[in-house]
């Protein structure tokens, strides 16, 4: 209904049609050049689906405050002849940023003299919500630069009695007005015809400093050339953050703004009522609220139950119950068969080729790959859900009720999303952690989540946990190896929990932890963006983290295939010799050969070299291999141990079990005591294990420091947990 | 009457924080003036009427419809202290 009465609508597209006539003297932009344009917007002003619609990229659109945290660009075919160049900017409510994210716009916007310094702006306006949407709007157009307004959700307007005369608003505002619904699609065409036009600024402005700011903004102009008082005014506001300031800039707008006693923060509150008086003027003679009925949002309706006290809750752990369902055992299909498929052009490698570089194709390089793959079901499921949540709005519910209890740790109500989704994969988990704005909470949400016990830790620990926790019921309906898995994973959230709170009372920051957030209304989501935020995810993974792990599975697979010296051929010459005395078949000895050969390797070395410092948590030089070689990833455990211990790398877990249970420690007695087991188990629980988390947090810090102090923490962590363990239980 | 509106001088002045579910109140002032900053551009500008629309099942954060638009913030109920209302 409500699309049918937007292109019928004769103020609409009789705008659109007048605005173009307007222009039609206007020049073209010539055709060589490519122009430069920037996206900005309110969060949930529908700037991500213009962005999409403008330029054919895939990028994410989502219903959350925050959700695009690079500068993401694009090429858009405006006409047959121009092309441009669209940044899309991160959401903003105004030009006084107030996160890292909002600093982008003003880093780009501040610097005239910059190469990125865009030919003009297009501004999405949600014409649902115009008041507060124009004032970023007013604030860009004092800045003087050229800008088209894209009046969106002229649908949802509608839906609301909103009339807006659009004409008059074009008057009043000075800039060129596109009604349109990009979700839709609808005004993308009239909106690109403008764009190719050779704009000129604003011709209305919409603040005016006041008269005795005027000579230090003078004196600021003056210094850095630039044309305008507004963006002088800027300059006095924000110099210590603006980053290409040198130190003398940033000293001689410190001495004005001493000299004339300049005070940010109350003309800032001033300026942004000055504007909503303004704003109110033209609204007064442009916009019509006619209300039908009192049309209570359904929004409203379904808020009543989804955050409701028992059923708000009830609802969010059936979703939870569902999504773990759905990353547990959905994926296991996927996921096998992405196994098989990597098994089985190892072995076409293997039975086609040979020599030392296919076994590095196949031990290392396909092996990490595999490593990698496997985990994409597991990823785009995760993020199929997660995005629909985003999508419709339910997450910023979600948000809403865990807020109060996130908060205690130093954590923030969107923080929940990154912990649940840690329980299948640390790696996306860290991704999604993107949506929380404010940085101290996000580092903290992103140095956490790794101790969630993921899907990588399970088989270490069945197999230590039925080694030493023996089967037997507890209070007639418990039983104990369940407990002590479900303990496990106990441990690593409240881990989690307490390092955060932990964190809290460390980190310093100047930006306040605010939770001031527009609430959007439910909408249904588009799948078409479902689906790119899924390829998205997945692309990111496979090319950011699989580098990394694939050129550590390598460096893994040389340090166990080589030895110092010719270590490795006399192993072998050792375990022939004894195999022909004690008959054993030739599977038995290629099994003993590879655990001689890797007890002589680099990583046995290293094994060894490592023995002394592991002694005290109760582990020997061969579980000292095991944490080495894991260190890639947790699931490595079981296999290197199969090796060392004697057992077929294809063996399946009982077995090694068995073997486990039979190794036998210097005294004859069995090696794996429960205080080693539990040790061992706690070491897992605690430590950093995983080189593509190591890598995707490299990659959302933007640094190294975040990893490796995540990884000094963790490791340090389980070596103390593993140390007490060992010392209490033996 | 008079009895209530005596109370009324003596108390603290009434903020967000303080209205029942479903109540309106006009915006006063904002009194943290960092978050006032924050608060301001989100449309909760001194005049504008405020509903209390829900509370978080914990009692915190908050809703609000700010203005006669169906627009809806959310807020800590520390955050909401910080506006204050007109008698």
């Amino acid at each position: 209904m409500a699309r049918a009465t937007l292109i019928s609508d004769p103020t609409g597209a009789a705008a659109s049609a007048l605005t173009l006539e307007a222009l039609r003297d206007v020049p073209p932009r010539s055709h060589r050049e490519l122009t430069r344009i920037a996206l900005i917007g309110n969060p949930n002003s529908g700037k991500s689906s213009l962005f999409n619609q403008l330029t054919g990229l895939n990028q994410k659109v989502g219903n959350f405050p925050g959700v695009t945290v690079d500068r993401k660009t694009g090429i858009s075919q405006l006409t047959a002849q121009h092309r441009a160049e669209i940044i899309d900017l991160p959401g903003t409510y105004s030009l006084y940023p107030k996160s890292l994210d909002e600093k982008v716009i003003t880093d780009l916007l501040y610097d005239q003299a910059s190469d990125q310094y865009p030919d003009f702006v297009v501004i999405t306006v949600d014409a649902s919500n115009l008041r507060r949407n124009l004032l970023l709007f007013t604030q860009l157009a004092d800045l003087g630069l050229p800008a088209v307004l894209a009046l969106n959700m002229m649908d949802v307007a509608e839906q609301h009695g909103v009339q807006i005369d659009i004409m008059a608003l074009q008057q009043e505002l000075g800039v060129p007005i596109i009604p349109m619904n990009a979700r839709k699609g609808v005004g993308i065409a009239a909106l690109k015809i403008v764009m190719s036009r050779q704009l000129g600024a604003p011709t209305v402005s919409f603040f005016e400093p006041s008269e005795d700011l005027l000579p230090m903004i003078r004196q600021i102009r003056y210094y850095f050339n630039l044309h305008n008082d507004y963006l002088a005014l800027h300059y006095a506001h924000q110099f210590r953050q603006i980053s290409f300031l040198t130190a003398d800039d940033k000293a001689y707008i410190g001495e004005l703004v001493e000299k004339y006693d300049f005070k940010p923060t109350p003309r800032q509150a001033q300026e942004t009522i000055d504007r909503y008086a303004r704003i109110n003027d033209i609204l007064l003679n442009t916009v019509t609220v006619v209300r039908t009925e009192k049309n209570e949002p359904y929004s409203n309706k379904l808020d009543k139950v989804l955050t409701h006290k028992v059923w708000g809750y009830l609802i969010f752990f059936g979703i939870l119950f569902l999504m773990f369902q759905a990353v547990f055992a959905w994926a296991s299909y996927p996921m096998e068969l992405i196994d098989e498929g990597v098994t089985w052009i190892n072995q076409l490698v293997q039975t086609n080729f040979d020599g030392p570089l296919v076994n590095l194709l196949t031990e290392g390089v396909l092996a990490g790959l595999g490593g990698v793959l496997i985990f994409i079901p597991q990823i785009a499921l995760l993020f199929a859900f997660i995005a629909v949540l985003e999508e419709t709005g339910y997450m910023a519910r979600v948000t809403f009720m865990m807020d109060r209890i996130m908060r205690k740790f130093g954590l923030n109500g969107k923080s929940i999303v990154p912990l649940i989704s840690g329980v299948a994969c640390a790696v996306p988990a860290i991704m999604s952690a993107r949506t929380i704005e404010n940085w101290k909470d996000r580092i903290i949400t992103i140095f956490v989540t790794p101790l969630m016990s993921c899907s990588a830790r399970i088989p270490v620990y069945t197999v230590l946990i039925a080694l030493v926790v023996p089967p037997q019921k507890v209070l007639g309906i418990f039983n104990l190896q369940g407990i002590a898995l479900m303990g496990l994973y106990l441990l690593g959230f409240f881990a989690a929990i307490f390092s955060a709170w932990l964190l809290k009372l460390i980190l310093r920051t100047q930006n306040k932890s605010y939770f001031i957030m527009e609430f959007p209304v439910y909408r249904w989501p588009r799948w078409k963006n479902v689906g790119i935020t899924i390829v998205e995810k997945v692309k990111t993974f496979v090319f950011q983290a699989g580098k990394v792990i694939v050129a550590i599975s390598v460096i893994l697979w040389v340090l166990a295939s080589y030895g110092p010296g010719n270590a490795l051929e006399q192993a072998e010459t050792r375990v022939r010799a004894t195999a022909t005395q004690q008959q054993l078949s030739a599977e038995e000895t290629d099994i003993r050969i590879a655990s001689e050969k890797l007890e002589n390797s680099y990583a046995g070395l290293f094994g060894r070299t490592l023995e002394p410092a592991i002694r005290p948590l109760g582990f020997d030089w061969k579980i000292g291999i095991a944490l080495i070689t894991s260190f890639a990833a947790r699931e490595v455990f079981v296999g290197t141990i199969s090796t060392i211990y004697s057992v077929g790398q294809d063996a399946d877990m009982r077995t090694v079990q068995q073997k486990l249970a039979a190794e036998k420690d210097d005294n004859g007695q069995p090696f794996f005591t429960p205080a080693r087991a539990f040790s061992l188990l706690v070491f897992y629980v605690f430590a950093m294990q995983c080189m593509s988390t190591l890598a995707v947090v490299y990659r959302e810090t933007k640094g190294w420091k975040w990893p490796l102090l995540q990884l000094l923490y963790m490791t340090g962590l389980a070596y103390v947990s593993s140390f007490v363990v060992y010392q209490l239980f033996s | 009457m008079s009895s209530r509106s005596a109370q009324a001088k003596t108390s603290t002045p009434r903020s967000v924080k303080d209205l029942r579910l479903g109540e309106s109140g006009t915006i006063c002032c904002l009194q943290d003036p960092e978050m006032a900053l924050k608060l301001l551009e989100m449309g909760c500008i001194p005049g504008t009427q405020v509903r209390l629309n829900s509370r978080a099942p914990l009692g915190c954060p908050i809703t609000l419809v700010v203005g006669d638009e169906d627009y809806t913030l959310s807020l800590r109920v520390s955050e909401a202290a910080t506006i204050l209302l007109k008698d």
